[in-house]
């Protein structure tokens, strides 16, 4: 399963000039408003005719300027995630979720529906009409519809930004579910980083219309290349962790690649394995394994890059166990403890600098 | 009826027919026009557009002297029509309904294109990912959505077919039983010294007509619209 992208396409103020790969799993197309995440989607999606475009999905070509290949949107079996809902005004919530069923030539009553309505919750409002709804329950019914249509690829084009934070954190953990629990690969546009790091198996970072970097989101997320694009109080490293137990003082012990981790009680079983995210500025790094700090989580790494950029920071890549950390420190800072590639350091992270947001289901 | 006449029930009658055929054959074209304005990028889209709204700016008895020059039976389309369908059209109840459709079809156009303009093109954007070719997009969810302005369309539109007087009148002339529709009826009684009573009992049939159609219409425009916006 993979979906190959290439485009070119002039706009008025720059041109999009973009080329990845999106393996199975949750591709995140990340980057800042205006630099082109939309307009690849849309082209995947049948929605735009760029000026050049070649575009694969499994052994299919979606389109191909060289041979003037161009599928309508109807012709691709896609499921397309819109940022407002887009639900059928005049249909009921049922009637939305099985419309891109009865053109996929399935039926309406399945297994896969009532596994979905329930994955999704839609149970309560089947009979309702979408204009009764909240903002949250539109889109998971928009996400259920897209997915009802049997789909060989779903595009979702920022499905959490007109929502406010309840909502989101309300549909979020649905979406983890959908990356764990369906094979249907998701190409995700975002420009909100928390989302991505919650989410994204794979990132490709756009800027000014071109990929910036692309590749697992552990690599892509504790690349300090990144941080000018993702802004620097975004900047911060995803860590696999295994949840070992919960102490009877509010405390959940994991266990990650670098050591165990002590965070603010997480709600998952011992043994399921969670995603951390860790703000680089919420890091502190000391070059000796420190006593009598308040701090509980201590993981030890070696350097492994250092970027300094046009302010007074730096910000340092740890190598911890098979994963890595970023710290955003001063250059003062840097140069105190002598820091240079190569170099063993510890990292020190405070318990309750990791938000409930942060930690999400792993894979 | 006793409250009228047979010669004043007969007048009634016709004008219904008239109407009635007036509006079912000009709705699928008015909804045709009306897309094709509304959504449609071609070259003389200007022109149709002026087109579709010369029946409403010029004088009706021109309209109707228009009609008789193409239409009659020795005009090239009218000859053309009655040699290969036996179809004559001038003073016949035909012709009547051709020039109350021909008057009415602007403000059906107006109607429908103003509803199309307002379905937001996201929606059939995302019906056609969901599968849907543009036939299909349109008969789910285009045309559910422009219910309202369709039903609103084809009452102004039939309301003006009851209402035609100068092109009908100019075209097929004022014929008691075969082109006198209520207008028509209700101009010749009142040519008459004495015949006021007659008149004034279809000018009130005329009124109540109208005002029946205008409540039907709100009450189904309503209904369409709830349905529409999904409350």
């Amino acid at each position: 399963m993979s979906l190959r992208v290439q485009i070119t396409h002039r706009f008025d103020s720059f041109t999009l000039n973009a080329a990845f790969d999106a393996p199975a799993g949750v591709t995140a197309l990340f980057g800042a408003s205006g630099s082109g995440k939309t307009t690849v989607v849309n082209a995947v999606a049948g929605l735009i005719k760029p000026d050049q475009a070649r575009i694969s999905l499994n052994d299919q070509m979606l389109c191909d300027s060289a041979t003037r290949l161009w599928l309508p949107p109807h012709k691709r079996r896609l499921g397309y995630v819109f940022q407002e809902a887009r639900l059928f005004p005049h249909l009921s919530v049922q009637q939305n979720l099985r419309y891109g069923r009865w053109f996929a030539g399935l039926r309406g009553d399945s297994a896969e529906e009532t596994r979905l309505i329930t994955l999704l919750g839609l149970g309560p409002l089947l009979a309702r009409r979408p204009g009764a709804l909240s903002g949250g329950e539109k889109q998971r019914v928009a996400i259920g519809r897209a997915l009802l249509s049997a789909p060989e690829l779903l595009l979702m084009d920022e499905p959490l930004a007109a929502l406010d934070e309840a909502r989101k954190a309300e549909i979020l953990p649905y979406l983890e579910r959908l990356r764990d629990e369906t094979q249907i690969p998701i190409l995700y546009v975002s420009h909100a980083m928390a989302e991505v790091a919650r989410l994204a198996t794979t990132v490709v970072v756009l800027s000014d219309g071109k990929v910036l970097r692309a590749g697992p989101v552990q690599n892509i997320l504790s690349d300090p290349g990144i941080a000018p694009t993702i802004g620097l109080r975004e900047a911060g490293a995803v860590l696999l962790a295994q949840v070992v137990t919960h102490h009877p003082d509010g405390l959940s012990e994991l266990s990650a690649a670098g050591g165990r981790l002590f965070l603010p009680e997480v709600t998952a079983q011992p043994g399921r394995t969670l995603r951390v995210r860790i703000l680089a500025q919420d890091v502190i790094l000391s070059r000796t394994r420190p006593d009598g700090l308040s701090a509980l989580n201590i993981l030890p790494g070696t350097v492994s890059m250092i970027h300094a950029g046009d302010g007074p920071g730096v910000l340092v890549q740890l190598q911890t166990g098979d994963a890595q950390i970023l710290a955003r420190i001063t250059q003062r800072s840097a140069q105190a403890l002598e820091l240079s590639e190569g170099k063993p350091c510890y990292a020190i992270i405070k318990s309750v600098s990791v938000a409930q947001d942060n930690v999400g289901r792993g894979a | 009826m006793s409250f009228l006449s047979p010669a004043e029930w007969q007048a009634v009658a016709l004008s219904l027919r008239v109407s009635l055929w007036a509006t079912a054959l000009a709705l699928p074209l008015a909804i045709g026009v009306a897309l094709a304005l509304a959504r449609g990028h071609f070259p003389g889209k200007q022109l149709l557009n002026g087109l579709v709204h010369l029946p409403l700016i010029l004088p009706p008895v021109v309209t109707g002297y228009l009609l008789l020059l193409t239409f009659g039976r020795r005009a090239p389309l009218g000859g053309w029509l009655y040699d290969t369908f036996g179809l004559v059209l001038a003073f016949r109840w035909t012709g009547a309904a051709l020039a109350a459709g021909i008057m009415g079809f602007p403000l059906m156009v107006r109607a429908i294109r103003l509803a199309i303009e307002a379905v937001d093109p996201k929606l059939e954007q995302a019906a056609a990912t969901l599968g849907a070719s543009r036939a299909w997009v349109f008969a789910t969810i285009t045309l559910p959505l422009i219910l309202p302005g369709i039903i609103a369309g084809a009452v102004l539109g039939f309301a003006k077919a009851m209402g035609e007087f100068g092109a009908t009148i100019t075209f097929v002339s004022n014929i008691p039983g075969q082109t006198q529709t209520l207008p028509s009826a209700i101009y010749a009684l009142l040519q008459v010294p004495g015949a006021e009573t007659s008149a004034l009992k279809l000018v009130a049939l005329s009124v109540t007509l109208a005002m029946g159609a205008l409540l039907l219409s709100e009450l189904l425009a309503r209904r369409a619209a709830k349905r529409v916006s999904g409350a």
